[in-house]
Order: structure tokens, then C-alpha cells, then sequence
């Protein structure tokens, strides 16, 4: 039946959506805080998992290796910041964006290193076998429903961190108007720290999700990276909102050209969507009025 | 204690001098400063002056730490601050409003207002709400819109948020950089009140960067000029605006 296909696509499409919307949340984090692009966030979601799973066969607690990956992300992120980040702010743009591959090299190189080059399968916390509405597939696991509930979570917590606390109101300052915010007494430099150790944080969360779909090697999170900062980019990298909305756009557009047209033509569609947007409002869909150096 | 808790807790009461001492500041390899010495007196206002270029902005960023002081002192009430980073430099009690770009229009007016408090020791925060209200009471429109977007402020209301906001981080001494720049001449008027009345009432110490010498003048009870860098008069507001040869040579009025 069409319907239901159509109902199946999308449902599914929403579910890696919510994966590249972590993604791109993780990248926009970043982009408010430093102005720069952290080209290693894939990376660092990928040794993250790596952790995980290696936690995973050591404790044969699934539960105990996620809430590690996740603290290790926090962890990733803000060791990053503060080791070979830090010392290329103030300079030429250029420097971080390389500093950031150069990391992601050293993470896959790493991960070679001590865990091998061979697939791996991830496991889930629940059952991956499609849910039944009176015996009509729905085309999402329980295991999906976790993964939207998950990120969905993990985004309404940052919202409400962002808009209703102090500690929200001082990372928000120091991403609009550094120099305010640092005249009027915050520490800056410990924002930053926050923010990419947030940022290590949903990207852990993303490679725990989308891993058990996609198995773990040390490039795995490669591809995922590249749909989550085409989903930043649409949202416009300055919009919370808008990464979670490019997400969720992208998901669904991408599962209906895998599922009508053919799997092999998705990258080629979100580049095209990626393109058609930028053509239209070139800082992204949610951008405010602001000119953004590239 | 050490200098700077000594400094700190003396921000909460009386006024302050501060005195900068033969400063030498700069960008990279360019020196902008190069020893500049004033005496900015205990809750009066003193106006520092000159052309574009003169040096006035670079003086009030090192004083609030924003650029490092390479050579000379820079003595909050006796306390050497010169080399501290603006984040010390707020909490000892030196507050900086930077020429017009203090606004941030993404955020309310009270989200705007509250990050004045971010200097705040944790044991002071319960008075916070209170502290708010006591700058709503002394600026009204600011109360009327306190949930709106900055960005929908007038330019007046604009600055007064962003006088507001550095009182609420409690300084002794305020350094203002061109607060009249944009407005209308009846706002500019406002403004130019409320900083006599800080330092009349608050007891607060001002230090007034202005381009428009003519009105900083008037409320002004110490002048410095200042010429590619360097001090080129010094004496109180009256004399300075009486001295036709400066005025026309500096000041272009």
C-alpha cells in the first residue's frame, strides 16, 4: 500500500534525521562558541563508540558502556578544546580548520592502532525488529524509538539549559558578543571548554545510536559526519533550532530518494538540497540577519 | 589577603581613584600608547579627548584588561590591576561599557541586564532580583520591555541598557567610551545627565571617552587631551574649553 510505505519512509527518515540533527547540534555548539568548524566531531564520536563497545564486552552491561561513551565524549571534547584548540585561537582561521582534520586523522589513526581496522557490530539497547500496528509493519524498530527519544531528550535538556540558567545565559553571551562577555566578567575560555565538551557529548550520543545500523571500523562515523554538517549547514551553523530542523529535513528527504528512487543516489540528493537552500538563503534556513565570514 | 580579594571587597563601598601611570599599550608591533599618564579623581568625571586615532579607545582597553599594559601602572584605589584579565579587572571593581556595540540584540533586556551580574561572588547572588529592580526603578523604559528582544530598543534605550548592565556589575569606577556617538541631540542631552547624576549621587568614578568635546566639556570636571599617543594637556574642564589655540588644534570646536 502507498500510504503505508510513505508512512514507513518517513518514520524511518525521521529516525536517522534526529542522528544527523545530533550531529549538527554537536557542530553548531561549536560554530556559536569558536566560530569555527570541528571537522574531528565525527572522530570523536567514533572513538567514543569504540570505548563503548569495549566497555560493553567487558562488563556485558550495555547501559554501562553508553553512560561511559557518553562521559567520555564530554571528556574528548573538552581535552580537544583545551589541548590543541586552544593555542590556534586569535589566529588565522585557516590553523583551527586544519588543526581540527589534523585531529581527525590522529583519531582514526588511533583507533586503527588499538582496536583494528576490521567491522565490528554495535549492539542495541532494544530489539531492532520492526514494530506492527494490527500486523502492518511501521518500518521503525523499538531500538529507533529510543534513538528519537534519546536525542530528543538530550536536545529539550540543552534547550531549556540555554534559555533558563545562569550557566545557559553565560555560554549564550559568550557565543554572541565575546567582548561583553568578557568585560562583564565571564571566563570566556572556560565557556569554550563547556561547549566542546557538550559538543564531545551529542556526538558520542550519535555514534552509540547510528552505529548498530552501520557497523564500527575507524571511518565509520565518516558519512554521518558529512550528513550532520550538510544539516548544519541548511539549519544555518548559528540556529540550535535549525540543526535539529536540517536534521530532521534531511532524514526524511534522504530516506524517501532511498526508498522511491535508489540508495546509491542519497549523497547526490543532499548535496543537492544542500545547494538548492544555500542558493535561496545562503546562511542556512534559521540564520538571523548576520553576515557570516566563510 | 591577597591584592586582588583586598580590591574586591573594596568594590562594594566608597569611590575609588584611579590613576594610570606612564602606560604603554598597543596592537602587534604598533605602539598606540606610549606613556600616557591620568588621574581620574574619585567620583568626579574626567573627559578624555581628541581626534580619531588619538588613542582614547586603546586607553580605556587596557585599562579594562582588554589589551595588555606593556609598560606602566594602572592603580585602581592603590591597587596595581595593569597585566589582570578584564575578568579580574570587573570583580576589582572597573567597569567598561565599549563604544557602540554593547547591545546584544539576540538576547531580552533582562538577559542582557542579568550578564552584569556574571561577576558576582556566589555567596552575593540571592540579591540579585533586587538589584534588578533597583536599575528598573532609575530607567523605566527598560522595565516596560524587559521580556522584548534587545534589538527593538531605541538607540537612548540602547545605552541606557548598556549603562545599566555595567552598574549592575557594581563598579566603583566606569569608563565610558563615546556613549553620546548616534543619538539625537535631546537623547545625547539624557545621557549626558545620567552621568553626572552617577557620579553625584553613586559616587562613582567616570572616565568619559567622547569625540563630541564640546558636551563632554561641560559636564566634565578634569580634561585630558590626548594626540598620536601621548598626554598633550591635562587641566580641569573649564580651562580646557576657555583655550581657543586647543580647541581648534585638537578638539574641532
Amino acid at each position: 500500500m502507498p500510504v503505508v510505505e510513505f508512512l514507513q519512509f518517513t518514520l524511518s527518515g525521521v529516525v536517522f534525521g534526529m542522528i544527523y540533527a545530533a550531529i549538527a547540534l554537536s557542530l553548531v555548539l561549536i560554530w556559536r562558541g569558536t566560530r569555527l568548524l570541528n571537522f574531528a566531531q565525527g572522530g570523536m564520536a567514533m572513538l567514543t563508540t569504540y570505548v563503548a563497545i569495549e566497555v560493553i564486552y567487558k562488563t556485558h552491561s550495555y547501559w554501562a558502556g553508553f553512560v561511559i561513551a557518553l562521559v567520555a565524549g564530554l571528556i574528548l571534547g573538552a581535552a580537544s578544546e583545551l589541548t590543541v584548540v586552544r593555542p590556534t585561537l586569535g589566529k588565522p582561521e585557516l590553523n583551527s580548520v586544519i588543526v581540527t582534520i589534523g585531529l581527525l586523522i590522529l583519531f582514526e589513526g588511533l583507533a586503527g592502532i588499538f582496536f583494528g581496522g576490521q567491522y565490528r557490530s554495535f549492539p542495541a539497547a532494544f530489539s531492532v525488529t520492526g514494530l506492527k500496528v494490527n500486523g502492518t509493519p511501521l518500518g521503525v524498530s523499538r531500538f529507533d524509538v529510543f534513538t528519537v527519544a534519546a536525542v530528543l531528550a538530550t536536545t529539550l535538556i540543552l534547550a531549556v539549559m540555554f534559555r533558563y540558567t545562569t550557566a545557559g545565559l553565560r555560554m549564550r553571551a559568550a557565543a554572541f558578543n565575546a567582548t561583553v562577555a568578557r568585560l562583564s566578567g565571564i571566563r570566556v575560555a572556560r565557556v569554550l571548554t563547556v561547549g566542546w565538551a557538550l559538543a564531545g557529548l551529542l556526538g558520542a550520543l550519535a555514534g552509540v545510536l547510528v552505529t548498530p545500523s552501520t557497523f564500527l571500523y575507524p571511518n565509520s562515523m565518516d558519512a554521518i559526519f558529512v550528513l550532520g554538517f550538510t544539516a548544519a549547514v541548511i539549519g544555518g551553523l548559528d540556529s540550535p533550532t535549525g540543526a535539529v530542523v536540517g536534521g530532521l529535513l534531511l532524514g526524511v528527504a534522504l530516506s524517501y530518494v532511498g526508498g522511491y528512487l535508489n540508495s546509491d543516489l542519497t549523497s547526490l540528493v543532499a548535496l543537492g538540497i544542500l545547494v538548492v537552500v544555500l542558493t535561496i538563503r545562503p546562511n542556512g534556513l534559521f540564520a538571523g540577519a548576520r553576515l557570516r565570514r566563510v | 589577603m591577597s591584592a586582588e580579594a583586598t580590591a574586591a571587597s573594596a568594590a562594594n563601598d566608597g569611590s575609588a581613584s584611579l590613576a594610570v601611570e606612564g602606560l604603554v599599550a598597543g596592537y602587534g608591533g604598533v605602539t598606540v600608547l606610549d606613556g600616557v599618564t591620568v588621574t581620574a579623581d574619585a567620583a568626579g568625571i574626567t573627559a578624555v579627548l581628541g581626534a580619531n586615532g588619538a588613542g582614547k579607545t586603546t586607553l580605556l582597553r587596557a585599562v579594562s584588561g582588554m589589551i595588555k599594559a606593556r609598560r606602566g601602572r594602572i592603580l585602581l584605589a592603590d591597587h596595581d590591576v595593569a597585566g589582570r584579565s578584564p575578568e579580574q579587572i570587573v570583580r576589582a571593581g572597573i567597569a567598561h561599557v565599549p563604544e557602540g556595540q554593547g547591545v546584544i540584540p539576540e538576547l531580552t533586556v533582562e538577559e542582557n541586564l542579568r550578564i552584569g551580574m556574571m561577576s558576582w561572588r556566589r555567596g552575593q547572588r540571592t540579591g540579585r532580583g533586587a538589584a534588578l529592580e533597583e536599575e528598573y526603578a532609575r530607567f523605566k523604559p527598560l522595565a516596560d520591555r524587559r521580556r522584548k528582544l534587545a534589538s527593538t530598543l531605541s538607540g537612548g534605550e540602547r545605552q541606557m541598557l548598556v549603562i545599566a548592565r555595567a552598574l549592575l556589575a557594581r563598579p566603583r569606577v566606569l569608563l565610558l567610551d563615546e556613549p553620546s556617538l548616534g543619538l539625537a541631540p535631546r537623547v545625547m542631552a539624557q545621557v549626558m545627565d545620567l552621568i553626572v547624576q552617577l557620579s553625584r549621587e553613586r559616587g562613582l568614578t567616570i572616565l568619559l571617552v567622547e569625540q563630541n568635546a564640546r558636551s563632554a566639556l561641560a559636564i566634565a570636571d578634569h580634561g585630558v587631551v590626548l594626540n598620536l599617543g601621548r598626554v598633550v594637556a591635562s587641566a580641569d574642564g573649564a580651562t580646557l574649553a576657555a583655550d581657543v589655540a586647543l580647541r581648534h588644534h585638537y578638539l574641532g570646536f
